[in-house]
């Protein structure tokens, strides 16, 4: 603090001295600096800046977009890879010169709206303008030889199409098409509103994913996430304390089409909804174009798999194991890996690594293999390992996946003992006098998103005026239409301001109206 | 609750016949047209009436092909039980019908009888490569496209891109006519293109007409970037998540809106703008084919 203040104190001495042309010209230099930044020129130039500036992020793989492919880009060329995140390649939407080129690109649409609003708002109140000097210059001109031009009737004409008109006896002026001018100032700053409220609303925002099996309730709740990712102006005081209980969640899947036989056709998750503790239960359901909303936030099924009911004994048939266990599914006939681990077991601790095939299948090299993802023929193969499963150290442990290391297997590879292979409700004899284990019964799970935008709506209805502003602006032709009467004859001059035939056929319709006899 | 889908292979098959002899007609079209194009450049230009007569006979072609692939879209859709928007195949014979139709129905306002062989050409292109090049079996849609949304999204963007097409192709011959090369060129091949380019309407008649065409092209992209976020948030979680088809259909909406920008800029309007134009419908090209089949992304599913 104390260096900034004193930095501020040198500042103010200095500028207590007498500058001369120093600071007119760093004024003068700031206001063509200015100018040029709000110039439709720039405005072009970052504009098309902005487009070559995306297109590295659909080339290489983006952190946001897809962390996987970050990794493996890392892993296969390393050199590479580095080089590129040193650019902030992996991540381009929010690299600094990305950011740098659409900010220079919203201040020059301000710097060049804004300004256009007042000068608009005047417009609207005042006359249309004077003609130019020159009424042949404009695109659009005619001369005609009359002793007598019945500007009157040309007003009326230029009126009945919805001109502002102002007519003297020897001067005509209309202008139509304000809309134009409107819808395109609308667009431009619902731009604005779409970046501000797309801003704040990333700020504001939370994003949860957690794993629920058949039958558990979620608490919303920043601890109740596996993950968890809330923007930078989130307050944790605003989480609504909303529950979830997964009742049932059912896939269906194609079997009278060759074409596409076996693929997934739709994913329901039912669920039931409380909006606080002391609310009423709602049923509902959740697909993939369906997320439910609640408690201010979407819920969204993004995966699911199953979850195998396990039930261990130790050898005196005391249960030191029971529950649904999360398998994580490897391939998209759902063979699933799973990891058990039993630290209370008598009489010591061990881990197994399951896989679980839906329907099960021979390889030719004899291994198993899942080829179906609905579990018509369900079994489970288990390694087990015994020792230290590393629960007690206090450390994070990955509750998917079972480190053996430090680990001695007992079943499975190449222990001697062959893996345990349980069909559906069958009990097994684990080896060392460890006990039984059972394949009790066979529960799905779903992994869900929760994700709160709170300026969502307000996003959208940014983006739809700017469509509306957009419509407006396109389409609404803007004119100015001039008659100048002099003793030999009348001038009718038009000028628009977007390309325009009928501007012609309108000049052509005012001079055929001067000619008119008034009645 | 097993949604009660029935595919119908038979169909599709026949279905892609419809489409073969559509393309028949367009290719005859195209033929007919470019020789009543050349005889004009040849001979007494827009007065030539053997090159008039032609021009008749190959828009009555086309007109044939409009209504032959009309039909090869819907008995598609029919077979695949939904609307048939689900694959580059499918899009391209979807495309093909809505440019062709679109451009018919221009004529009844429009003078634009002389892009009548670029377009068809185009058309040819379009439905000779969904053949040899995107053709699938007919599939049922992946739980995340089953959705109202996909025929909103996916037809205004279809729509957009034809109305880019036109505008694109005239932005096209104003390059050409405006171009120094071609007419200071005293090879026998310039100066038969210089005759050629003649015939085609003015230059500030032809950036008038491509002018409106891509402002309803950009007013319809517009559309189908919202429509898309909309969807996007249903389905992926996220309105917007610079996905490569979503960053390509902002490079596309950016570069046509750099365009509108040019037209009104002292020393970008004319042929620096009809350059902008033509990119754009360059970009929408290049997101069609190479971001469809090599880029990864979340819109894998409308590859082949």
């Amino acid at each position: 603090m104390s260096s900034s203040r004193q930095s501020k104190y040198v500042v103010r001495k200095e500028y207590a001295e007498p500058i001369e042309a120093p600071d007119l010209s760093l004024k003068s230099w700031a206001r063509w600096l200015w100018r040029q930044l709000t110039s439709m020129r720039i405005a072009l130039f970052l504009l098309l800046l902005l487009a070559i500036a995306s297109v590295p992020g659909s080339v290489f793989p983006q952190r946001s977009a897809d962390p996987n492919g970050v990794v493996l880009y890392f892993k296969n060329n390393p050199d590479v890879a580095i080089w590129l995140d040193n650019f902030q390649l992996f991540d381009v939407y929010s690299s600094t010169w990305f950011s740098a080129i659409y900010i220079l690109l919203f201040i020059s649409l301000i710097g060049c709206v804004i300004p256009r609003v007042g000068v608009h708002y005047k417009a609207l109140r005042s006359d249309p303008p004077a003609a130019p000097t020159n009424l042949s210059r404009l695109p659009s001109y005619k001369k005609l030889e009359l002793t007598e031009a019945n500007i009157q009737n040309a007003a009326a004409l230029l009126k009945k199409r919805k001109f502002k008109v102002v007519a003297t006896k020897t001067e005509l002026r209309a202008e139509k098409g304000y809309l134009r001018e409107a819808g395109n100032l609308f667009f431009h700053l619902s731009l604005i509103g779409v970046l501000i409220s797309v801003g704040f609303n990333g700020g504001l925002s939370y994003v949860g994913q957690r794993v629920i099996v058949e039958g558990d309730t979620f608490v919303n709740n920043e601890a109740a996430f596996d993950y968890f990712a809330p923007g930078l102006l989130f307050d944790k005081n605003n989480i609504e304390p909303f529950s979830l209980r997964l009742d049932s969640f059912s896939t269906s899947y194609d079997y009278k089409n060759p074409a596409n036989y076996g693929k997934p056709m739709d994913f329901i998750a039912k669920v039931s909804t409380k909006e606080s503790p002391t609310s009423q239960e709602t049923k509902s359901q959740i697909r993939v174009n369906e997320p439910l909303a609640v408690g201010g936030s979407q819920v969204y099924i993004t995966g699911n798999g199953f979850a195998p009911e396990i039930v261990v004994r130790d050898k005196d048939g005391v249960v030191s194991f029971s529950g649904p266990v999360v398998f994580l599914p490897q391939d998209s006939n759902m063979t699933s890996l799973g990891a058990i681990k039993v630290p209370d077991a008598n009489p010591k601790q061990f881990g197994m690594l399951a896989f679980f095939y839906p329907t099960v299948a021979k390889l030719s090299t004899g291994a198993l293999t899942s080829n179906h993802p609905y579990p018509w023929d369900p079994i489970m193969t288990m390694n087990v390992y015994v020792g230290d499963l590393g629960l007690d150290s206090g450390m994070a442990v990955n509750a998917y996946k079972l480190d053996t290391h430090g680990m001695k297997q007992v079943a499975g590879g190449k222990s001697g003992t062959k893996a345990l292979r349980l069909t559906y409700g069958e009990t097994v004899e684990l080896p060392q006098g460890l006990g039984t284990v059972e394949f009790k019964g066979l529960k799905r799970f779903a992994s869900i998103d929760i994700t709160h935008n709170p300026l969502d709506l307000w996003v959208l209805i940014f983006a739809l005026t700017t469509l509306f502003g957009l419509v407006l602006m396109l389409i609404i032709p803007r004119r100015r239409v001039w008659v100048k009467i002099s003793k030999t004859g009348a001038e009718v001059g038009a000028l628009t301001k977007s390309k325009d035939k009928a501007l012609d056929k309108l000049v052509k319709d005012v001079a055929k109206s001067l000619k008119k006899k008034s009645k | 609750m097993t949604p009660e889908i029935a595919l119908n292979p038979e169909l599709a098959t026949i279905s892609r016949i419809i489409v073969l002899v559509a393309l028949t007609f367009f290719a005859f079209s195209f033929i007919v047209l470019t020789f009543a194009l050349t005889k004009r450049a040849g001979g007494q230009g827009k007065k030539d009436k053997f090159a008039n007569r032609l021009d008749t006979i190959g828009l009555v072609l086309m007109g044939l092909g409009v209504l032959v692939i009309g039909v090869g879209v819907v008995t598609r859709g029919i077979a695949a039980n939904r609307v048939p928007w689900a694959n580059m195949y499918e899009f391209s014979i979807s495309g093909a019908f809505v440019v062709s139709a679109m451009f018919m129905i221009s004529l009844l306002f429009k003078d634009l009888k002389f892009i009548a062989s670029f377009v068809v050409g185009f058309v040819v292109l379009v439905i000779g490569s969904a053949n040899t090049l995107f053709y699938v079996q007919v599939e049922s849609l992946l739980p995340a496209l089953q959705d109202y949304w996909l025929v909103i999204h996916v037809s205004v963007a279809i729509l957009a891109t034809a109305f880019f097409t036109i505008g694109a192709t005239l932005s096209l011959i104003h390059i050409l006519k405006e171009s120094k090369r071609i007419k200071a060129s005293k090879t026998k091949a310039g100066i038969a293109f210089t005759k050629l380019l003649k015939v085609f309407p003015k230059s500030e008649k032809l950036e008038r007409t491509y002018y409106q065409f891509n402002i309803i092209g950009f007013i319809l992209w517009s559309f189908t970037l919202i429509a898309g976020a909309i969807w996007a948030d249903k389905a992926w979680h996220r309105f917007w998540g610079w996905d490569t088809k979503e960053v390509w259909t902002f490079i596309i909406w950016t570069i046509y809106a750099a365009y509108l920008h040019a037209t009104t800029t002292k020393g970008w309007d004319g042929k620096r703008a009809a350059w902008l134009s033509l990119i754009g419908f360059l970009a929408i090209i290049f997101n069609f084919t190479i971001v469809n089949l090599y880029f990864k992304g979340l819109h894998v599913y409308s590859g082949i």
